[in-house]
């Protein structure tokens, strides 16, 4: 890939809460915000760091199935309702099921790479809660193939991943893979214990491996090869970051130590009509990754930090492997291990993931973006973990569908 | 007659009631499954769902669908396994709007008897009077060319007296749910020497079907539920009037409310289920078990008195509980009716006096709620109720007084043959009234 020819950075960077279960916020018989709430918030929050709407010169939106959950299309529109500052300017909406804020994301950059914007404020959303679980898995379903979905289980993504789990087990052993699974499991909630916007920022269980042991498998009410606690959380979020170029950067008066630089990326899509070509591999993903490693100019071994999709446990523990940090049938151990804990070689979603922070789907591309970009310049609070001087670099990655739509980027900090 | 066979054609008398909105409910999903199976799928299934009320059965049904819809959210996993070969259902919301569509095209409502002149079973959940029962029986047996079964959901008339006056010769038997029925696990089972044993094993394969825990009960008036309430009733009933010697009459029904509630670990008081149950509904099982007793009198001048003065407990039609001996707010009693005044006193105004002379529980972690799932409820129990008996306090000697009676009465109904053993009184009270533990215990003497 070529190099880019401008410097890019990003800044500014804003949550909402992820809300659903486990908040103590979340009712499902009360009425809850709706989206325009979690737009303005995750809006008006990078706002107030830049300087304004006036700073703006182009809004980037990802989100993957508000049509559906909220009856609600022409999303661009959406972006000036944030600030009457935004309105007739250039806005965008990308979508790419659960990888749609990560080309809100690309698409920001490439608006600072071709000299079109020196800031995109970019925001990625979804709110599901508007429907019970066995009717959002009819939505998240559209990331699949819809010609396979009359086969498919009634929980779609969590009956494609059981599938892989399922081949995982078999080629290396189900008590050995669960062991992975439930450690990637305790390191979510404890890493989402620390970040007060988390889904499971108040879970109290004293004993994760005792309650990950306790909830059994049950392909009857739910998947073959995976519990609850295995999955990403069903949610209502929003996030938000400045894209900027070094002149954009300097327009919103943020020093280049507070911004994280984008050194290089990797965005790659997979033929969504055909099945996976290995089960027990995310193939796009490994694609991705090392694009934008190469890019980037750098290997694994210069990552401080990763935020990695675990839409799945199972997808946590293939991303290791995909990666290379550990080899074919290797990524249990390597998690089992604990080197992808807060503590551990590579820190892996140190605010609690997909699981354990919220899987706003839309949203989660930016969401990731967001905690490198924290991390990097030492504001992650009470998740802070150290970044060593030598590797002053993250990744993200953030998958859409069955490893379809793969976006990978590398950040340095600034 | 096999067993797909015997569900095809269905009635429910008194479909739109409080249990028999539940029994409908339970047999329409049986039986939309059963239509369902692929050696079905070119037979008619009719459940006719018999009720005097046209607005009770309008308000039936979307009760129905409420329910269904719920009930097709659980098992959507296995519906899409059912509906494989439909090809135009594709979504999860596509499946189950059909399989509420499903149950819901087998129910007929129907306000007319004649309805039910082609079923092969037929399940009597009407009002709690023998004669009426009697005479509806009667009338579609007359008309029935099929000689069907009939199951009545009655908690107190003896099933061979309906059956000798109806002329049913062993036809039915008392197939008695707890409310709410498709909440409440336990039916009783209710057979005479006269009953069709056949009939027998389809009842049973039908309790099964639907999940159900199955206790046989002899047939004797109250049966094993009402045979235990009713007199745990009374007993409260007359703990209230001691008490009402040395303190008001709401303050003597509160406190062994309270008691019965909070010191006896249960669901809720005593007073609260008779207004649960309706005090109208309990005088008239009383009236009915009570010709039955040689040396007991299971009537209470203070329900007779609550009757007369129209207080009678039970539910309204969205399931709000009427007020009754206690008044409600939002579910909670706010304050308890006295018949000489006929007015309600607050509980507010003399709470915290009457809870001083009651005194405390044991332990105030333990109630009802924090120990019914716990499994080591028994060893917590234990302990509770060793501290309760050495207690010196008001509440906790009535509490004592009260398990003992409880045990008492569970025992006696197995002597008197209602109960064929300890174990199956105790399922009782766990499974039908949601009890922690049986009466017939270690806890007490």
């Amino acid at each position: 890939m070529k190099k880019l020819r401008r410097k890019v950075y990003m800044a500014a960077g804003y949550n909402t809460i992820s809300l659903g279960t486990g908040r103590s916020e979340f009712n499902p018989k009360k009425p809850r915000p709706g989206i325009e709430h979690y737009i303005k918030e995750a809006g008006q929050g990078t706002l107030k760091q830049i300087g304004g709407a006036k700073n703006v010169d182009e809004g980037a939106m990802g989100n993957f199935m508000a049509p559906r959950f909220n009856k609600q299309g022409n999303l661009p529109g959406l972006i000036p309702m944030i600030d009457d500052g935004l309105q007739w300017k250039p806005c965008t909406r990308t979508e790419g099921a659960c990888a749609s804020g990560a080309l809100a994301l690309m698409s920001g950059m490439k608006s600072v790479l071709a000299e079109t914007a020196d800031v995109v404020l970019t925001v990625g959303f979804e709110v599901q809660n508007t429907m019970k679980a066995i009717y959002v898995a009819d939505v998240l379903a559209g990331a699949g193939w819809f010609q396979k979905r009359k086969d498919g289980h009634a929980y779609f993504f969590p009956g494609q991943f059981s599938n892989r789990a399922g081949a995982y087990y078999e080629k290396y052993g189900m008590e050995y893979t669960r062991k992975g699974f439930k450690k990637w499991f305790k390191n979510a909630i404890e890493n989402a214990r620390l970040c007060p916007t988390a889904q499971e920022y108040e879970n109290k269980v004293e004993d994760l491996d005792a309650l990950y042991d306790k909830i059994k498998l049950n392909g009857k009410a739910f998947v073959d090869n995976l519990s609850v606690l295995d999955c990403s959380k069903v949610s209502d979020a929003a996030s938000a970051i400045a894209i900027c170029s070094e002149e954009g950067l300097k327009k919103i008066g943020i020093a280049k130590e507070d911004a994280v630089e984008i050194i290089g990326y990797g965005q790659v899509e997979r033929n969504v009509t055909l099945d996976p070509p290995d089960l027990t591999e995310v193939t796009t993903i490994k694609k991705a990754a090392k694009e934008a490693l190469e890019s980037a100019g750098i290997t694994i071994n210069d990552l401080a930090t990763i935020e990695t999709h675990d839409c799945f446990s199972i997808a946590g523990i293939l991303a290791t492997e995909a990666l290379g940090f550990a080899e074919r049938g290797k990524g249990a151990q390597f998690v089992a291990d604990g080197n992808t804990s807060r503590d551990g070689k590579i820190p892996m979603n140190t605010t609690g993931g997909l699981i354990g922070w919220g899987h706003p789907t839309g949203g989660t591309g930016v969401h990731q973006a967001v905690t490198i970009w924290e991390q990097l310049t030492g504001k992650a609070g009470k998740a802070q973990i150290e970044i060593p001087k030598d590797r002053p670099y993250g990744m993200t990655i953030n998958m859409g569908g069955d490893d379809v739509t793969v976006v990978a980027i590398v950040y340095k900090r600034g | 007659m096999k067993y797909d066979e015997r569900l095809q054609n269905v009635t429910v008398l008194g479909a739109a009631g409080k249990m028999g909105s539940g029994i409908l409910l339970l047999t329409a999903v049986e039986m939309a499954d059963l239509s369902l199976k692929p050696e079905n799928k070119s037979k008619t299934f009719v459940l006719n769902a018999m009720d005097v009320s046209p607005e009770g059965l309008a308000g039936l049904m979307s009760y129905l669908k409420a329910q269904v819809q719920k009930l097709a959210e659980k098992k959507t996993v296995l519906l899409r396994k059912v509906y494989a070969d439909r090809k135009d259902l594709i979504e999860n919301r596509e499946i189950i709007d059909q399989y509420i569509f499903d149950v819901l095209n087998i129910v007929r409502p129907v306000t007319k008897l004649e309805a039910a002149y082609d079923s092969n079973l037929i399940f009597e959940a009407v009002s709690e009077n023998k004669d009426l029962k009697v005479k509806l029986l009667s009338q579609i047996d007359k008309n029935n060319k099929n000689k069907p079964w009939y199951f009545t959901n009655t908690s107190s008339v003896p099933i061979n007296i309906i059956d000798n006056e109806t002329g049913l010769e062993g036809r039915i038997l008392g197939f008695h749910f707890y409310n709410p029925p498709a909440i409440q696990k336990l039916v009783e089972l209710i057979t005479t020497d006269n009953t069709d044993k056949e009939m027998t094993e389809f009842a049973l394969e039908f309790a099964k079907k639907l999940r159900k825990i199955i206790v046989p009960s002899n047939d004797y008036a109250g049966f094993i539920g009402n045979g235990h309430f009713m007199r745990d009733a009374l007993h409260g009933i007359s703990e209230v009037e001691n008490l009402a010697k040395e303190m008001s009459f709401a303050e003597a029904l509160y406190s062994v409310n309270k008691v019965t509630q909070d010191f006896l670990v249960r669901p809720m008081g005593i007073f609260q289920l008779v207004d649960y149950v309706g005090i109208d509904v309990v005088q008239f099982i009383m009236n009915v078990m009570n010709p039955f007793q040689d040396n007991e009198d299971l009537h209470s001048l203070l329900l007779d008195k609550m009757i007369e003065v129209g207080v009678k407990g039970g539910q309204n039609s969205n399931g709000s509980q009427k007020d009754g001996f206690l008044k409600y707010e939002k579910g909670k009693p706010v304050a308890i009716f006295d018949p000489e005044k006929k007015e309600y006193v607050e509980i507010n105004s003399f709470k915290e006096k009457c809870d001083a002379v009651i005194g405390d529980i044991p332990d105030a972690k333990i109630s009802w709620k924090s120990i019914i799932r716990n499994r080591k409820k028994d060893e917590v129990l234990k302990d509770f109720f060793n501290t309760l008996k050495t207690m010196d306090t008001k509440g906790a000697k009535l509490a004592v007084k009260y398990g003992n009676r409880s045990k008492e009465i569970g025992k006696k109904l197995v002597v008197d043959n209602v109960a064929h053993n300890e174990n199956d009184v105790n399922t009782v009270m766990l499974t039908g009234f949601f009890h922690a533990y049986g009466p017939v215990n270690e806890y007490f003497a």
